[in-house]
């Protein structure tokens, strides 16, 4: 009975998991294959990574995303752990009311974020690379916020004023005190606001103004004209980024885990 | 010397006002403990003094000088939190050291700092610990050493001792004591064990609700307490309504008793405390007042009985056995009647009513 039930737990579970991940292996399959109909197998090759780092499109559009992830998510950072800081020194009542604030934009539907950011940066300026990464930054902030949020209210709050008790200067006591509690927090915040950067495709689509295209907006306009084999292998390298950034974010956790566990 | 000055301080927090034209001098090496209970605003005139907290009206001076404005990293006092507030991060001798490193001391000092302070709390060996995996009493035994190694002026201590078992905090507050007289150290304690506020302190001050209910020695505010509340709070206590019949002579549950205390006017009510090991227990009718033993508890030096007169239910503290239901006569000398003021503002009468 009892081998039954594992029986029917592991049927299950492994039926999930096809499902999640079936699409996306036919996909990885499918960039190996020297063939370009996608119902026969024509062999394994390369041929589609090599013709991929050839494609001008696909190689702007690469650089295009990395600066504007890169560059988005250290200044979502550096603002949203400024806010948290902040927030955690309000008043509670305006703490509240802050952290609603900034919930907002993370339920808000992407395309109403996208379609009002390129409003907003119209009405001042025209569309372009800095159009995408400031509405990048808009919408990675929050994630910055909720990893590091938590961070600065398990600490103790008087640790800060015992630094400052012991002859410390406000921005020393902080730099000491504070800011290696909030390191892991800082880190996973952003690893999200990058990742979050890397995947958008609503967002930038609206903002981005003509003659500027990301790695998600390129495969979309692409797509359009029909599907080339090399963008599978895009697409598979856009997925084994992704995957690593999200294998970073659990193992960065865990040693500091350990650590804490192992002396305690 | 005068060395730390509240005057007429008033905080409030939210519209509630926690201290009250709070009045305090505490002179050098003195060892002064704030003793109340929980909320009195014990912590927040800690605070105060430390710089955590600036108040709503009123001067904090330090060796006559203005500090009232001047940040806590600026002042010379260093403080033990009532939360310990160990940094995380760092081990052991890295907390002991950080007062010390901003001072730009040598690192031959450090150490031997580090490892007298360590001894000093009982806890050589563990220098290289991670604070998150010490206990309770620990981290607060390191907390201690990393505010004394910086030598201040002044040490605020905040309930220094809450999480140390009977044998340690004996033990501590006899160091805490050592430590006071051999660096000259000026000891500001808080604490709402009422025992360990009169072991160890010079000056005691009794706080209720944010106000100051006595300033005295542990001697004047055992033995003779201002008004009920202290009575009540420092230790057990017979606190009755008596009327001040004339100097010497009060009127206790209707009978004449013998006193000590003048100048309280004819006719006057007031509030009288007698300690229950000053209440000897007699043969019936050899004292001022008979009685029936209802309780009686073994408390190891001595038994601790209840007698019941008329419709008043005495403590009495005696090392001779009596059985429950004994009919027995209570005598107090006069020099153990303590009469003290009925409280005569609202706020006073407030306060007696809330106990
Ligand atoms: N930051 C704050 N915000 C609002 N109210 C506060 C704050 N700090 C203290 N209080 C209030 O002020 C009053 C006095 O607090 P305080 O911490 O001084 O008490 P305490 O005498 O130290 O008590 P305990 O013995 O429990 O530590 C309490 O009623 C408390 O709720
Ligand atoms: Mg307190």
């Amino acid at each position: 009975m009892k081998k039954f039930k594992n029986g029917v737990s592991i049927f299950y579970l492994a039926i999930i998991f096809l499902f999640l991940y079936a699409p996306i292996l036919v996909l990885i399959g499918l960039s190996f294959n020297n063939s370009m109909s996608r119902t026969v197998w024509g062999g394994f090759t390369f041929q589609w990574y090599a013709s991929m780092t050839q494609n001008d499109s696909i190689i702007d559009a690469l650089g295009t995303t990395l600066r504007i992830s890169i560059f988005s998510s250290i200044l979502a950072t550096i603002l949203g752990t400024a806010a948290a800081v902040g927030i955690c020194a309000m008043k509670k009542r305006n703490a509240q009311i802050m952290l609603g604030a900034t919930n907002i934009p993370l339920l808000n539907a992407d395309i109403v974020t996208g379609i009002s950011m390129m409003l907003l940066i119209t009405r001042f300026t025209h569309l372009g690379e800095a159009s995408v990464m400031v509405s990048h930054i808009v919408f990675s902030v929050p994630y910055v916020i909720f990893n590091v949020m938590p961070r600065m209210q398990q600490m103790n709050a008087s640790c800060y004023e015992a630094a400052l008790d012991l002859g410390a200067s406000p921005v020393y006591a902080f730099y000491k005190v504070v800011w290696p509690e909030l390191i892991p927090g800082v880190l996973s915040g952003f690893l999200m606001a990058l990742t979050m950067s890397l995947d958008d495709f609503t967002i930038t689509y609206f903002t981005k103004g003509a003659g500027v295209n990301t790695l998600s907006t390129m495969l979309y306009t692409e797509l359009r004209k029909g599907i080339q084999p090399e963008l599978y292998a895009l697409s598979t390298v856009l997925f084994l980024l992704a995957f690593g950034m999200l294998f970073l974010m659990n193992v960065k956790k865990e040693p500091n885990q350990n650590r804490k566990e192992a002396k305690a | 010397m005068e060395l730390i000055k509240l005057e007429n301080v008033s905080k409030s927090y939210d519209g509630t006002l926690v201290l009250d034209e709070l009045d305090l001098t505490v002179n050098e090496n003195e060892f002064v403990t704030l003793l109340g209970p929980s909320g009195c605003g014990k912590t927040t005139t800690l605070r105060i003094i430390g710089g955590f907290e600036s108040p709503d009206s009123g001067r904090v001076f330090f060796s006559g000088n203005d500090i009232t404005t001047i940040s806590p990293n600026h002042r010379h006092i260093n403080t033990v939190f009532q939360k310990y507030a160990l940094f995380p991060h760092m081990t052991v001798a890295e907390n002991i050291a950080f007062g010390l490193k901003l001072k730009k001391k040598s690192q031959n000092y450090i150490n031997d700092k580090i490892s007298y302070a360590l001894k000093l709390v009982n806890m050589d060996g563990y220098e290289n610990r991670d604070t998150t995996s010490l206990s309770g009493g620990q981290q607060q035994r390191i907390a201690i050493a990393r505010a004394i190694v910086n030598e201040p002026k002044v040490l605020l201590l905040d309930e220094p001792l809450g999480a140390l078992d009977l044998k340690l905090r004996q033990s501590m507050q006899y160091e805490l004591m050592r430590l006071k007289s051999e660096l000259g150290i000026t000891f500001i304690y808080v604490t709402h064990d009422q025992e360990e506020a009169l072991t160890m302190s010079d000056k005691i001050v009794v706080m209720n609700q944010g106000y100051i209910q006595q300033i005295g020695s542990p001697e004047d505010i055992y033995n003779e307490p201002e008004n009920a509340f202290v009575a009540d709070f420092i230790g057990e206590s017979n606190i009755l309504e008596g009327i001040m019949l004339e100097d010497k002579l009060v009127s206790i549950l209707g009978v004449k008793v013998p006193c000590v205390d003048v100048g309280f006017g004819n006719h006057k009510p007031v509030d009288v405390v007698i300690r229950p090991e000053d209440v000897e227990l007699k043969e019936p009718g050899k004292g001022f007042m008979d009685g029936t033993i209802t309780g009686c508890v073994f408390k190891g030096v001595h038994y601790e009985y209840d007698v019941m007169c008329g419709d008043y239910e005495w403590l009495v503290h005696t090392t001779e056995y009596f059985e429950v239901g004994k009919k027995v006569s209570l005598n107090v000398i006069p020099f153990n009647i303590q009469i003290m003021n009925k409280p005569e503002s609202e706020d006073e009468e407030a306060m007696k009513e809330d106990e």
